[in-house]
């Protein structure tokens, strides 16, 4: 068991993006970093990655973890702005927005990190596992690295597998994959 | 200039077509083929049974591997603090003359490809300049188009 588990046993609620019960660990998102104690020292874990163990002792809301959580938070509302999940945890962890305050270096403006063009992607997986783990077809997949990184429909393999499935679309905490998928569509036609 | 499928076959036999090697698999053809193409990764995911996705995942992520043509000589100037300020931008700048093409581009007769990069663990040299894997430190402008015209003019 793993300590989100745990923990939602008995009823203590932490937030997660990227979790999904009938898919294995990923730790995409790292919503649900807690702290664990040992021996007076504190260390960040995803929760949701990590196996619970009798009498560890577990932190799931500190200060340290609400900072943590709001930046992660900021970082992909700058790429999904206004998505419903993280409209409801930008409650709690106090985001409306993304802060837009300029940096200037010596003359030079400075983006910052929370400037970025949306994708509507927060990489969060969901649908490519669930197409690997659970259907078995890999019809979406990973590509590129870093900044570069998005989800992309293989054509070929899509046209074929997704005409009466579409499970993964309900499954998009950003609800992107459709347009995604027309893409696709089209090119498969080509 | 395509790596025919059955010359793939051969690279995949030799690692037993197993699907743990696949990343070796990967970099052999690369290595021979300078590229990989869409249907060589087609083939892999055939052969080694590992879904098409995973094979473009792990290929679009290590920057060793590339799935346009590269040049035969692949020349790379250091763009990294020490070559820096010795003066690597103006290398950069005489190679992208002397050859025609932008970092991260290819000559049409896929002779060289160029590509920057911040520092190659040789700073004393700089500011450097690899052409396949030959180094050449202590570069000065002058001596760029010298060194490229003779990979150009072998063979
Ligand atoms: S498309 Fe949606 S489900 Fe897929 S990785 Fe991006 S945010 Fe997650
Ligand atoms: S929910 Fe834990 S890493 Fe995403
Ligand atoms: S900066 Fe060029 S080798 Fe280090």
């Amino acid at each position: 068991m793993t300590l989100l588990e745990a923990a939602r046993t008995v009823g203590i609620d932490i937030p997660t993006l990227c979790h999904h019960e009938k898919l294995a660990p990923y730790g995409a998102c790292r919503l649900c970093t807690v702290e664990i104690v040992r021996e007076q020292h504190s260390r960040l874990v995803a929760s949701y990655c990590y196996p619970a163990e009798d009498g560890l002792v577990v932190k799931t809301e500190t200060n340290r973890l609400s900072k943590i959580r709001k930046i992660l938070l900021e970082l992909m509302w700058a790429r999904a702005p206004g998505i419903a999940p993280l409209r409801e945890y930008g409650m709690r962890y106090d985001i409306t927005g993304v802060r837009t305050i300029r940096e200037f270096v010596i003359g030079y403006e400075i983006k910052t990190r929370f400037e970025t063009e949306p994708t509507f992607c927060i990489l969060c997986g969901l649908c490519v596992r669930y197409c690997a783990e659970i259907k078995k077809k890999h019809a979406i997949g990973f590509i590129g690295r870093g900044t570069q990184r998005e989800v992309v429909f293989f054509p070929k393999i899509a046209r074929k597998e997704c005409t009466g499935c579409r499970e993964c679309f309900s499954l998009c905490p950003t609800g992107i994959l459709p347009p995604h998928y027309a893409l696709a569509e089209v090119s498969s036609t080509k | 200039m395509v790596l025919e499928l059955t010359k793939i076959d051969e690279i995949i036999n030799k690692y037993g077509a197993d699907k743990a090697f696949l990343i070796q698999v990967l970099l052999h053809v690369q290595r021979e083929n300078r590229w990989l193409s869409k249907d060589a990764l087609i083939h892999f995911s055939e052969r080694l049974s590992v879904p098409l996705t995973q094979i473009y995942h792990i290929a679009t992520f290590y920057k060793a591997f590339s799935l346009i043509p590269r040049g035969r000589h692949q020349v790379t100037v250091c763009l990294g603090t020490a070559c820096h300020v010795r003066g690597s931008p103006h290398i950069l700048e005489r190679a992208q003359q002397f050859l025609g093409i932008s970092p991260g581009g290819t000559t049409p007769d896929l002779k060289f490809s160029l590509k920057s990069v911040n520092c190659l663990g040789c700073c004393a040299l700089g500011p450097v300049m690899v052409v396949g894997r030959k180094y050449h430190g202590k570069l000065s402008v002058s001596k760029v188009g010298e060194i490229l015209q003779s990979y150009g003019q072998e063979e």
